[in-house]
């Protein structure tokens, strides 16, 4: 297979700039923050380049580069990607030279540290989405976890050790799991195929055969660990505290792209590894996440906390895309595909308002605010705009991964009710109350708090991180077809992969030639 | 002309845009004015062009489909951003520029002065935006998008003032709970979506209507279709049990309330459910449903209209009971009639809110009609105009409204049954009675505001429009004069609509021959019901206003009731939106949130934290212990394998 070394650049940008920073003297801070935007707007428009090489009409993986790496264990240096990974990879690199640039003045203290572990984490989040390689995918997805830790841990609010550590547990808890399940399926691949692998194509036809009561057991490990990630409901509780306490850069990658994690995982892994398995869970698994889409909204709406409101919501809108993947169908999972998109374009936005508020009157309690629409019309109006992003107007993004959700979860033959999508679609009125209601509290009225008096407006700084976000976010709405199209030949192959698993034997497809 | 037809969606959009981004630069209110005036103005024109080219076409030709391009094309479905012309979309979007148009002109005036200028024409533009893509969409999704678009401007303008106080609350509270309760509707019209997808294979006009016929489709699948549809028109148009938005959306400027909440969104579920007639005729049951919401809420609005004080509010009940008769009208199967009375009732409704947005501009922001009284001899124009409309909306010959409620009274019979019509004509008398209760006390009779009200006339910009609405209130009936008086040429709207009604038409074949007695007689009937409320309402508001208060208080009980609306608002409050804020804020969050979830995340934690210290106690550091502990481990592992040997 011809090797493309671009995604390896790509990954390589970060990797070197956060090890470069560490060079920089520490006093430079505004050397370490324009380093820092520059090396991952590169980053960004390299993706864009693979973007544009990129042949949507090929469902297979493309930018394939493939080099040993553990001899003795066939465990390669493997990455490569479909319509799927392309777009988690542009959200990943659209993303981070944003954040970055929002936290310039939020971030005050330890900058060279911040920015190094920022690289690090776009890195790991780089490498998660482009492996093709079950222990390269688990190096990242674990590494990862460390510069998050660190990013909570010491930027955050009063109680960032408290929620660090709890961040970090439930993770590494669900992935111990999932570890255990890789080397098993390692080493199940030893008898059809005669050696050990952990190449993710190679175990797409492999996998499948496993028989259904191991089948079940391989899907839970994954499952419960990509489940914490998403998360799923009743494993959600881990995200408020992280959002709340991590400073607004670490909550919008949390939000934006931390989570889409766990929902690739299962797109990734779950449904086209084990089939069998995948269906017959499906009506549990969807059930959650039909809770999570009530109950996240429902407790949205009594948070007193903007941002703990925020965090809440997110529960809910993964609760879709978890809906939208095990429904099963063409429309849902390419609703869920863009509803990660959307959510880390709405969310990443809604909690880069709250840290522009927050910077500036150092409170996120709803109640200290009313009546700033007259004061900063600016922010009101951008507030008001992600709140309708968020709650799925039809005409922005939002709608369009919703309404593809709950349209294919309707006709779900593998759910086979209305109900999932009758209760489901109630979150839609949910999400109209818990918004609008926090815009009212905070935006409308009159002016309660004397000190809210002297609020400056956004600043040019500030306004120039939102706009990419707002224009992507009527892009998304107006003209999905743009996203739509690059992911629609692999969701596709998922969905064939569910219903069609390969059942021929790996004899017959020559598979066992090369171990002979 | 039809070709352009995405003009009149695009360049209200282009308005708002404008004003949006310029507005508060430009400051100047003329220009801002023109700019949203002219652009809804010009889009007029095109759909009126549109029109003209469409009446000269053969009747099979008339439908066209202008499509700019894809919106969402996943597996079968394939939705566009496409617009369709043909003899519904047409009438309403002539209704929409029109009506929109002249209330856009009118408020360059009723808004001088207010410090968001821009931002009210802004959002007006913005709403002629998303109501044109509700009525000239080809598929579900983009009405959809237009149905949704025209709630979030209603929400914006209810709530246009948002630091004002209203009532017990504040305008943002009004602004929140129609935005909120139409979304309880657009739950149901999602599911019916979804359902007629899953039924059809597509969400495209034409393909479901033809399938609709041509498909297979058990009357329970065409009754939840339907049904869920249904549920979405009752919150878009304020019916029951949806309907409470409507009267807090007087909070909003009083434009608003004429080009949305009167004239053009609230006839939206009517439109709608015109638009999917074969679905609906396909399940008889839920037209049943439709009639009798439709009859109900008609009646039961006309009652609270009745004893309230505020200028609006009473408008605002008269407008349910009157979207109440549209919708029996479509209930009853009699589609084009329900879509006449969309048309008339814009005219005269527009013209009454603009009447008295007039007054309350006169009368500086009063709106009780008992703090006014003889205001005829200081704005005679608006007086007159008022008069007009309140003549026409209480169904006196020949003004417009005569014909569009007697044609659905009519049918309310013809093809319902004799409850309908007592119900309807019941409404009817009540209609006329409020309305010359609230013409009376406000124009007639003794001035009863103190000596600072200067009242005066309003300027042309505002009675320039009052006075075209009335023309059009008065003889826009005359297109629609029913068969028994136009003889052979028939009623040429309903002729004009007939074709798209032809397969629901077919499917219900419920027409009932009845004699041109009946008809007359009824009709005679009913005009002598609007009458004599008229003359009872003049009796008792000019010549004995004691018999009202002695009235109310001898049934102070049913008074209180419809004073206080029926207490719905306070029984939704009570049965549905507190418990649900009482269990996520004291069960959801506080105790299975952080008590279960977290207490077993925080338990399993400490269960690990204990064992490991107790653990810890082993690793003493002694070497004696632990040589100890080896040999008794040497001699219990010797022991057992001799024992299992």
């Amino acid at each position: 297979m011809e090797q493309n070394s671009l995604l390896t650049y790509l990954i390589l940008i970060p990797l070197i700039s956060s090890i470069l920073v560490l060079f920089i003297k520490k006093e430079q801070v505004n050397f370490i923050k324009y380093f820092a935007v520059v090396l991952s707007t590169i980053a960004f428009l390299l993706s864009l380049v693979i973007y544009f090489q990129f042949d949507s009409a090929n469902s297979e993986f493309q930018f394939i580069n493939k080099i040993e790496w553990i001899k003795g264990l066939n465990i390669h240096y493997h990455v490569g990607i479909d319509g799927m990974s392309l777009l988690l990879v542009l959200l990943t690199t659209f993303l981070t030279p944003l954040t970055l640039i929002s936290s310039w003045s939020s971030i005050e203290s330890k900058v060279k540290e911040f920015t190094f572990f920022f690289l690090m984490l776009e890195v790991g989040m780089l490498g998660v989405f482009i492996s093709l390689d079950l222990f390269l995918f688990y190096i990242f997805w674990e590494a990862m976890l460390i510069p998050m830790y660190f990013i909570i841990g010491i930027w955050g609010g009063k109680e960032r050790v408290y929620a660090a550590i709890k961040f970090f547990i439930y993770t590494m808890f669900g992935s111990l799991l999932m570890l255990v399940a890789i080397v098993w399926l390692a080493v199940y691949a030893i008898v059809p195929l005669g050696y050990f692998t952990t190449n993710l194509i190679e175990l797409y036809t492999i996998a499948p055969q496993i028989p259904m009561n191991i089948q079940i057991w391989m899907f839970l490990a994954f499952a419960f660990s990509f489940a914490i990630k998403v998360p799923l409901f009743p494993l959600h509780t881990w995200l408020p505290d992280a959002h709340v306490q991590a400073p607004t850069a670490g909550s919008v990658i949390l939000a934006g792209v931390l989570l889409k994690m766990g929902t690739y995982g299962l797109l990734r892994f779950n449904l086209p590894l084990f089939p069998e398995a995948s269906i017959l869970a499906a009506p549990y698994i969807s059930v959650l996440a039909v809770i999570g889409i009530i109950y996240g909204a429902l407790v949205a709406m009594v948070q007193t906390d903007v941002k703990k409101l925020v965090a809440y919501s997110s529960v809910s809108h993964l609760g879709f895309v978890v809906l939208g993947i095990f429904a099963m169908t063409q429309e849902s999972i390419q609703g869920a595909v863009i509803q990660m998109i959307n959510h880390g374009l709405s969310t990443g936005a809604l909690f880069l308002l709250v840290g522009v508020i927050y910077e500036r009157t150092h409170t996120r309690e709803i109640s200290d605010y009313g009546g700033i629409a007259k004061i900063v019309p600016f922010f009101a109006f951008a507030l008001m705009f992600a709140s309708l992003s968020s709650v799925g107007l039809p005409g922005l993004n939002g709608f369009v991964g919703e309404f593809l959700i709950l349209l294919g979860s309707f006709q779900s033959p593998i759910l086979n009710s209305w109900w999932f999508t009758v209760f489901a679609s109630s979150g839609v009125i949910f999400a109209a109350v818990y918004l609008l209601w926090m815009y009212q509290r905070v935006v409308f009225g009159p002016v309660t708090n004397q000190k809210l008096f002297g609020l400056k407006d956004m600043n040019a700084r500030e306004i120039f991180v939102l706009a990419p976000i707002f224009i992507l976010i009527v892009w998304l709405g107006i003209y999905p077809t743009t996203f739509l199209k690059v992911s629609d030949r692999s969701t596709s192959k998922v969905v064939k992969m569910i219903y069609n698993p390969v059942k021929v034997s790996p004899t017959e497809i020559g598979l066992n030639n090369s171990s002979k | 002309m039809r070709e352009l037809i995405y003009l009149t969606v695009l360049l209200p959009l282009i308005g708002f845009l404008i004003n949006g981004i310029f507005g508060s630069r430009i400051k100047n209110e003329k220009l801002i004015g023109s700019i949203g005036s002219g652009v809804i103005g010009i889009s007029f024109l095109i759909a009126l062009g549109a029109f003209f080219e469409t009446l000269g076409l053969p009747v099979d030709q008339r439908q066209k489909i202008v499509t700019l391009f894809s919106w969402m094309s996943v597996g079968n479905l394939d939705v566009s951003f496409a617009y369709q012309v043909d003899q519904l979309s047409l009438v309403m979007a002539l209704i929409v520029t029109g009506v929109g148009f002249l209330i856009h002109v009118y408020s360059i005036g009723y808004m001088h002065g207010d410090k968001s200028f821009w931002r009210f024409f802004a959002y007006l533009n913005l709403f002629i935006f998303a109501m044109m893509n509700l009525i000239l969409a080809d598929n579900f999704v983009l009405l959809f998008l237009g149905w949704e678009g025209v709630g979030l401007c209603s929400y914006l303008l209810i709530g246009f003032w948002y630091d004002r106080k209203f009532e017990k609350s504040t305008t943002s509270d009004a602004a929140k709970k129609a935005f909120v309760v139409n979304r309880i509707g657009d739950f149901g019209f999602l599911l019916g979506m979804f359902l007629i997808y899953m039924t059809f294979g597509s969400l495209n006009f034409n393909e479901v209507f033809s399938r609709s016929v041509s498909f297979n489709v058990s009357t329970a699948t065409f009754g939840f279709i339907a049904l869920f549809l249904f549920i979405g028109a009752t919150g878009k148009s304020a019916q029951i049990p949806l309907f409470v938005w409507l009267p807090d959306a007087m909070a909003g400027p009083t434009p608003v309330s004429a080009l949305i909440h009167a004239a053009t969104m609230v006839t939206a579920g009517v439109y709608m459910v015109a638009r999917t007639s074969i679905i609906f005729a396909s399940a008889p049951d839920i037209l049943m449903v439709v009639a009798i919401i439709g009859a109900f809420t008609a009646f039961f609005a006309a009652t609270i209209g009745i004893v309230q004080n505020d200028i609006k509010k009473v408008l605002a009940y008269s407008t349910v009971s009157q979207l109440g008769y549209m919708f029996l009208a479509m209930g009853v199967g009699a589609f084009s009639a329900g879509i006449f009375h969309v048309m008339t009732h814009a005219f005269f409704k527009a013209l009454l809110f603009l009447g008295a947005g007039s007054v309350i501009h006169a009368m500086h922001h009063e709106q009780d009609i008992q703090k006014y009284g003889g205001l005829k001899k200081y704005m005679p124009r608006t007086y007159l105009t008022f008069l007009i409309a309140a003549l026409a909306i209480s169904g006196i010959p020949p003004l417009s409204g005569f014909f569009s409620k007697d044609e659905i009274l009519w049918y309310s019979y013809a093809n319902g049954n004799l409850f309908f019509w007592i119900l309807g004509a019941g409404t009817a008398m009540m209609t006329a009675f409020y309305m010359f209760r609230l013409y009376i006390l406000t124009f007639e009779g003794k001035e009863r505001f103190g000596h600072d009200k200067h009242p005066h006339e309003s300027p042309a910009v505002m009675t320039i429009p009052l006075m075209i609405l009335a023309v059009l209130a008065a003889i826009g009936g005359f297109i629609g004069i029913p068969e028994i008086f136009s003889g052979e040429h028939g009623n040429q709207f309903h002729n004009f609509l007939a074709p798209l009604f032809k397969d629901a038409d077919r499917k219900l074949a419920t027409y009932n021959m009845h004699s041109h007695f009946e008809e007359i007689l009824l009709m005679v009937l009913s005009v002598i019901f609007a009458v004599g409320a008229i003359m009872f309402a003049r009796y008792v508001y000019l010549k004995k206003p004691s018999i009202a208060v002695n009235t109310a208080q001898k049934f102070k009980g049913m008074y209180n009731l419809l004073w206080n609306k029926y207490f719905v608002d306070e029984a939704y409050d009570t049965a549905v939106v507190n418990p649900i804020l009482q269990t996520s804020r004291s069960f959801l969050w506080k105790i299975a949130d952080n008590k279960i979830i977290d207490g077993v995340v925080n338990g399993s934690a400490k269960i690990v934290d204990v064992i490991s210290i107790n653990i810890r106690k082993l690793q003493t550091g002694v070497a004696q212990f632990y040589a100890l502990v080896m040999v008794l481990g040497i001699v219990a592992a010797f022991f057992w394998i001799i024992l299992s040997l």
